[in-house]
């Protein structure tokens, strides 16, 4: 049973409160540039998903309690929860800095930024 | 040549207090270099092996595994087999599936008990009932022997189930598959790993593949941890754990790799001798020839690795269960497991070659795949040997994804599958 922590509300709570949403971060070509959206980029959008044995990064939802969506961070082979952060945020530095596999690439251009800001 | 198992082989091993039997596959050191790999010794990959080495004559071969064979979701499944499936090119691999498992034992001269006892799929909303007389109608024309039968025939079948027409879910009728049963999951894998070892396939436990080594655009080997190996064909079937090897060549998979329980409960006297799948409330039963009840439910709904589940599933399904079957309602629950399933966006299972040359891909069965394994395995085995997708296998290829041609089966079996 996992227990789960909103970062908007702080309601606590069981995962049966809660609804996972999948995978965070990923974005909706359509959004940017619709025009030029290939068909590989809506594959990836739609069902290319970072499966890592480990530190994996998701969205939740505060179901019984505020309704907001939030994203969490998550190992999962211990399936302990390593962060809670707002929809519009980035993980905390140091889980960037763990990541791994493809969560380690999508990260890399992030931490670069936010380095030079 | 093995010797082959049967009442006279039993009768004189049983004289001899059991001292003689042989081991029914060898553990060979991997060697050097083989002319095809196939990563994952559960039932697919086992059965991919054997219909190599059989329909297509390979004799160097080998199959590693991780940890011992046929212990991931092959040994972890509910045992289900049918093949009544909505869409054109699942019926036409499940039911080749199906009526392969029928020969199994004699072929395999293993005793897989594979047991034609009947699949019921219960319609406890009027919804449910339409979307299972589409599906009717749609096997119907594929010529499968299916048919919807009415609430009464279901009780007739099925006595223990409720069939108050008042209770929340009723029982409005059910989609029968006489010729869909069960069969023993463990002599599934076992039988093909007999059969294929005896054909020369060595399959090796306990070697872990760490990394799939290319150049350029083509596979050359495995690294493994009992070192480097050679190859210029590798076939990947290692379910929940896909998406991380293939990413160590560079292959990005649509996988989600979830946790699917099951359980059983103690041994009771025989109550039900059909499989009942109650896909509205999510619950599937099946009654073993121990007497115990064998029952399944759905996926937990976020990324595992660990092969535990959590209790509200669990809870969920008994509680489906329960309803529809008041009288297990005190039964006590002996064992639980988990498995860690590999699921696509349409819920249909990836039978691919890549972009990598010498590099195929057989997974994505998510919670149904046992029932898949003799028609998966043979039709694998030929996309591997031919370097081209067979004909069956050829819907699902990777490219689907990006072509928008999915082959979607959640639908039809969201749940149970």
């Amino acid at each position: 049973m996992l227990v789960v922590h909103c970062p908007v509300c702080g309601a606590e709570g069981d995962e049966t409160d809660f609804h996972g949403g999948g995978q965070a971060h990923v974005r909706r070509p359509a959004t940017h540039d619709p025009v030029n959206v290939s068909d590989e980029a809506q594959r990836d959008y739609l069902f290319i998903r970072h499966n890592p044995k480990g530190l994996h990064f998701e969205r939740w939802r505060c179901d019984r309690g505020c309704g907001k969506w939030f994203h969490a961070a998550r190992d999962t082979v211990t399936m302990e929860f390593k962060a809670f952060y707002g929809i519009t945020e980035l993980p905390p530095r140091e889980l960037m800095e763990q990541a791994t596999g493809e969560w380690a690439t999508y990260f890399k251009d992030k931490l670069k930024a936010e380095a030079k800001s | 040549m093995k010797s082959r198992y049967s009442i006279f082989s039993l009768a004189r091993n049983a004289m001899n207090y059991h001292k003689d039997w042989e081991r029914a596959w060898r553990s060979p050191a991997p060697k050097a270099e083989y002319d095809a790999v196939i990563v994952g010794a559960g039932g697919h990959g086992l059965a991919t092996a054997y219909y190599l080495a059989k329909n297509h004559k390979m004799a160097n071969i080998a199959i590693l595994e991780k940890g011992w064979l046929g212990g991931g979701n092959t040994g972890r499944n509910t045992t289900i087999i049918r093949s009544n499936y909505l869409q054109d090119a699942s019926i036409a691999i499940y039911e080749l599936a199906r009526s392969l498992y029928e020969g199994r034992s004699q072929e395999l001269n293993y005793n897989v008990m594979f047991s034609p006892r009947g699949v019921l799929m219960l319609c406890q909303t009027e919804h449910e009932l339409r979307a299972f007389k589409r599906t009717a109608h749609a096997n119907r024309l594929a010529g499968l022997d299916c048919r919807m039968i009415s609430p009464a025939e279901v009780k007739e079948i099925v006595p223990i189930i409720n069939d108050d027409p008042n209770c929340r879910y009723p029982i409005l009728g059910a989609y029968y598959q006489p010729r869909g049963g069960t069969a023993r999951h463990d002599a599934v894998a076992w039988g093909y790993a007999r059969g294929a070892d005896a054909l020369g396939v060595d399959i090796i436990q306990n070697c872990e593949v760490t990394g799939i080594t290319r150049e350029g655009g083509k596979v050359v080997g495995l690294e493994t941890s009992r070192g480097l190996i050679k190859t210029k064909k590798v076939g990947v079937v290692t379910a929940g754990n896909v998406s991380t090897l293939m990413q160590t060549a560079g292959v990005r998979m649509p996988i989600e790799s979830l946790c699917l329980q099951a359980l059983v409960s103690e041994p009771i006297k025989p109550v039900i001798d059909c499989v009942v799948m109650a896909n509205t409330v999510h619950g599937y039963i099946s009654q073993s020839d121990k007497g115990e009840l064998v029952i399944g439910g759905g996926t937990d709904p976020y990324n595992n690795y660990s092969q535990r589940g959590s209790f509200p599933s669990l809870e969920h399904t008994v509680t489906a269960l329960v309803e529809t079957f008041p009288i297990i309602s005190r039964l006590r629950m002996l064992r639980m497991w988990g498995g860690i399933v590999d699921m696509t966006g349409d819920r249909s299972p990836i039978i691919s070659k890549t972009d990598v040359e010498g590099l195929y891909v057989n997974c994505g069965w998510g919670t149904g795949g046992f029932k898949a394994i003799p028609g998966s395995g043979c039709v694998f085995a030929d996309t591997i040997a031919h370097d081209r997708p067979h004909p069956i296998a050829e819907p699902f290829g990777l490219s689907r994804f990006a072509e928008g041609r999915l082959i979607d089966e959640s639908v039809a079996a969201a749940v149970a599958h």
